[in-house]
């Protein structure tokens, strides 16, 4: 856990809620307790609330977004492990996108690395609490009340108390001291590392109650589809609405320029021609009847496959070395008895997440309320005041429930052009992208090309690497002429290899953007995931070596990196966890004729992760047929969310191993729909095991490290299955799907 | 004006001619369990059943309903019951986004097939994705579902 105090002046009760219930507010963060003062003399800003109400009702309040990963259930779970809370009587609020929730940002898996423990605590001093009101009520020691499943037991008498019943006493309680507040011991876990008794939305979801959104409703609200130009920042030269205006349903047509983010931060819009209109369907069909003459601008030269020529050209010559610099490859490759390079590439890919990005937003009074599904309201309020002048306090975002997200809801542009069109039209007005519009305006995952080349000595030792990559950089959607990859990135596989190499030397070529790059579910590490374990399956032929053993040997002794890192890297549990899905697989075993399987590994978001593929070959068609995933997360709260985003990743690889291609002509991007940018169905979808490590480590990334190996454990089955080695994808170029 | 039955209860909606289902039950009705996921027929995520059938609403013209009986996600079946529990068993779902539409077209399966086969199960819902990707856990709680259906 990366250094969290919590001291008493953290907490604080608050009382006199119009119910009667109590409510406790705490100050959590993930690097440092942040410390605020208030005129009315309480020191802090509580940032987390946990309500408790007469009837038992338990209230917590979660300051991340949902977006399929169950954090508002994890949460909530670890509030209530240590409160000793019954489940039932557990309800979760959204909180809405402020600062004094902290950092909202849902991204980078991080939820529950940096909060398990405060949230922990948070319970365990509000447990507290209640065991201290039932002491004084009862006038014995509070060593003699031990809470249990919202009730306080008297353990002399064995009478008990119902947590609702203590609100009154416990708001005579003080806040206790720091050192008094113990968490409970890992054996006596109810919920954490155990299965949920309920997902906290699993009857919305069940019954189509849960608000994503997409529904957010209100009386007269308008609705909004833009047409924005083919070519990325291309502009309207002029346009007819003449076919629009006879659309049953449509009120007006707005133009909206493109709002340019200032260097560094936010994510502006693309711009365009709105329709609005009473109903999604109308504005659907008026967008499609305008008549607009685009003026295409300097994008329009952008043809990615002709890219992805240039980006092969150019790894094939020397490019920017960066760091670490470690020995001497050139002369590793001269005193080599064996040299092995390979090119490996991959496309463009987009989120696609099921629900289309949209928002609802509402300019009235000098205020601005929003209602969207985000990964990040704290950016989004920041964008709004930037662009529209807002003072902060008067935005109000609505986090709604996210139908999948997957890194695109936290790129706000879709909010912003709701903004910029309810502050015109003075009404409530939703914007909803349309699939195309989704799969056409992305923030793109980045095409790439790589350049691998080692060298083995007469021992089968790998003795030199050399790793040249190019992509168009992240940086490029905030910075423009951003041509090289952002240390960020090349920090997600390249420049942190895992492997224990004499001579490694990484360069960096350079890759233009032409289209907006955002990131995608575990970003570069889908590209280092898929070269790297590629690579190291070749070398491992070339060696005549199998490919479990030649891993375990490159990653060589057993040590913890002495980086300066919150979870430093274990090459040990790296290997743990390839050891564990070799036994997972059955690796060795006798396959049928036609069947091969396929290994990688990777490190990712402080996680390790290993995943066997089998597939099989027939008249040149792939099926994969099983996955096996081991993760090592350190401690993790909801053991069966934790493998249902397992298993998630693994199909997510998996699509875009089969079917990921977003590809461009003239600027413009050829993929409209799920019928040309496909995704794995269930007809498709094999049989997936996850096991996950046991240990006391402390608790890192999980809805993301699932996804890097699992391209290339793929390509290597193939390999073994039938001896054609893939190294461009996807398979769907190669007519093997 | 036209009226629709949906889950038992009529509505009456004033729609636009070629409005698709998907938009009239979401926009006009204001019944938001169905979602829009592609407007192609390609995803799923709209399905509602006619008279026991499955469509896409997205691509089902409102003029075709008149006069039968929807059901969408907010509606009730044995089959649907059935189903419920089997996907709070298995915590099914991630985002929940698609599991509407997964629900609605396993229920026509359950309705029709009493013992369906794994490839009876790929048949009926490979209409159906699933971004997040639950599909193992869908077709485990269809199975256990046919079970609690025939112990009921
Ligand atoms: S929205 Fe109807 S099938 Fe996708
Ligand atoms: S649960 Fe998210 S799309 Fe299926």
């Amino acid at each position: 856990m990366e250094k969290i105090e919590m001291k008493r002046r953290d907490f604080v009760k608050i009382f006199g809620l119009a119910s009667g219930g109590l409510l406790f507010g705490c100050n959590v963060s993930a690097d440092k307790v942040v410390v605020n003062t208030l005129e009315n003399g309480i020191s802090f800003v509580p940032n987390l609330f946990i309500q408790l109400q007469k009837d038992g009702k338990l209230t917590i309040v979660v300051a991340r977004s949902e977006m399929g990963q169950g954090i508002r259930t994890s949460m909530a779970s670890a509030i209530a492990e240590d409160l000793e809370a019954d489940w039932k009587y557990v309800t979760v609020q959204q909180a809405t996108g402020d600062s004094k929730f902290g950092n909202q940002n849902t991204d980078g898996s991080r939820s529950i690395r940096t909060l398990l423990k405060p949230m922990r605590k948070m319970g365990a001093m509000a447990r507290l609490i209640l065991e201290q009101a039932a002491a004084k009520k009862w006038n014995i020691p509070v060593a003699s009340c031990k809470a249990e499943n919202h009730f306080v037991k008297n353990i002399s008498t064995g009478e008990e108390i119902f947590f609702g019943d203590l609100v009154e006493e416990a708001k005579t309680i003080a806040i206790p001291l720091d050192e008094n507040i113990i968490l409970k011991d890992k054996k006596d876990f109810k919920y954490i590392g155990k299965k949920v008794i309920r997902g906290i939305d699993m009857e919305d979801f069940l019954h189509g109650k849960a608000n994503y959104g997409l529904d957010a409703r209100f009386p007269n609200m308008k609705f909004a589809s833009i047409a924005r130009s083919p070519v990325t920042f291309g502009s309207v030269k002029s346009f007819d609405t003449s076919d629009t205006n006879e659309i049953n349903g449509v009120e007006q047509v707005v133009q909206l320029d493109r709002l340019i983010p200032p260097a560094g931060q936010f994510f502006g819009m693309l711009g365009g021609v709105a329709v609005i209109a009473n109903n999604t369907w109308s504005a659907f069909q008026g967008k499609n009847n305008l008549n607009i003459e685009w003026e295409s601008g300097s994008n329009e030269i952008y043809n990615s496959e002709k890219f992805k020529e240039k980006l092969i050209s150019r790894i094939h010559k020397k490019a920017k070395v960066v760091p670490p610099f470690k020995g001497n490859v050139d002369k590793a490759f001269e005193n080599a008895d064996k040299v092995i390079e390979a090119t490996y590439t991959m496309p463009h890919l987009v989120h696609a997440p099921m629900e289309v990005p949209n928002a609802l937003a509402w300019v009235r009074d000098g205020k601005c309320d929003v209602w969207a599904p985000v990964q990040d309201p704290q950016t989004v309020r920041a964008e709004i005041a930037h662009f529209f002048g807002f003072a902060i306090e008067d935005i109000t975002i609505n986090v709604m429930m996210l139908g999948g997200a997957f890194g695109r809801k936290s790129k706000s542009d879709f909010v912003v052009e709701a903004v910029a069109l309810s502050e015109k039209i003075k009404a409530p007005v939703q914007v909803v992208w349309t699939r195309e519009d989704d799969i056409q305006h992305s923030f793109y995952h980045a095409q790439n090309a790589q350049y691998l080349k080692g060298s083995l000595d007469k021992k089968g030792k790998v003795t030199g690497w050399l790793h040249r990559v190019a992509f168009p950089s992240i940086t490029s959607s905030f910075k423009p002429m951003s041509n090289y990859i952002a240390g960020f990135e090349l920090g997600m596989g390249f420049t942190n290899n895992p492997y224990d190499i004499e001579n490694i030397q990484i360069e960096n070529a350079k890759a233009e953007s032409h289209l907006r790059i955002g990131w995608l579910r575990s970003v570069s590490n889908i590209i280092s995931g898929f070269g790297i374990n590629s690579f190291v399956d070749e070398l491992a032929v070339a060696s005549e070596e199998d490919a479990i053993d030649f891993r375990l040997n490159l990653l060589g002794e057993d040590k913890i990196s002495t980086e300066k890192s919150p979870h430093p890297f274990n090459v040990s549990r790296l290997k743990n966890v390839l050891l564990e899905a070799k036994k997972l697989s059955n690796w060795g075993s006798k396959l049928p004729e036609g069947h091969g399987l396929g290994v990688a590994i990777h490190y990712s978001f402080y996680s390790y992760v290993a995943t066997v593929v089998e597939v099989s070959v027939k008249s040149e068609k792939v099926k994969v047929e099983n996955i096996y995933s081991v993760l090592d997360c350190g401690m993790y709260v909801n053991r069966d969310a934790v493998i249902n985003q397992m298993e998630g990743a693994a199909i997510f690889g998996m699509s875009l191993t089969m079917f990921g291609k977003i590809s461009t002509k003239d600027g413009a991007v050829e993929q409209s729909n799920f019928h040309d940018y496909q995704m794995t169905r269930m007809i498709d979808a094999p049989n997936i095991h996850v096991h996950l490590v046991d240990n006391e480590e402390d608790p890192t990334g999980v809805g993301e490290p699932g996804v890097p190996p699992v391209s290339a454990a793929i390509t290597n089955a193939i390999f073994n299955a039938s001896g054609k080695r893939v190294r461009s994808l996807p398979l769907s170029d190669h007519g093997m799907v | 004006m036209q009226t629709l039955t949906i889950n038992g209860q009529d509505y009456q909606v004033d729609a636009p001619e070629s409005m698709p289902l998907l938009w009239a039950i979401r926009d006009l009705i204001g019944l938001t369990g169905t979602k829009f996921g592609c407007g192609v027929a390609q995803c799923g995520a709209c399905s509602i059943m006619i008279d026991g059938t499955v469509v896409r609403s997205c691509s089902t013209m409102v003029s075709q309903a008149i006069g039968k009986n929807i059901t969408t996600i907010e509606g009730t079946s044995d089959s649907l019951e059935a189903l419920r529990q089997a996907w709070r068993d298995n915590s099914v779902p991630q985002c929940g986004y698609c599991q509407s539409g997964q629900l609605i077209s396993a229920a026509e399966l359950l309705d029709t097939n009493d013992n369906p086969t794994d490839e009876d199960i790929d048949n009926a819902m490979s209409g159906n994705i699933c971004r997040c990707g639950t599909y193992v856990r869908i077709k485990k709680a269809i199975k256990e579902a046919v079970e609690l259906k025939k112990q009921a």
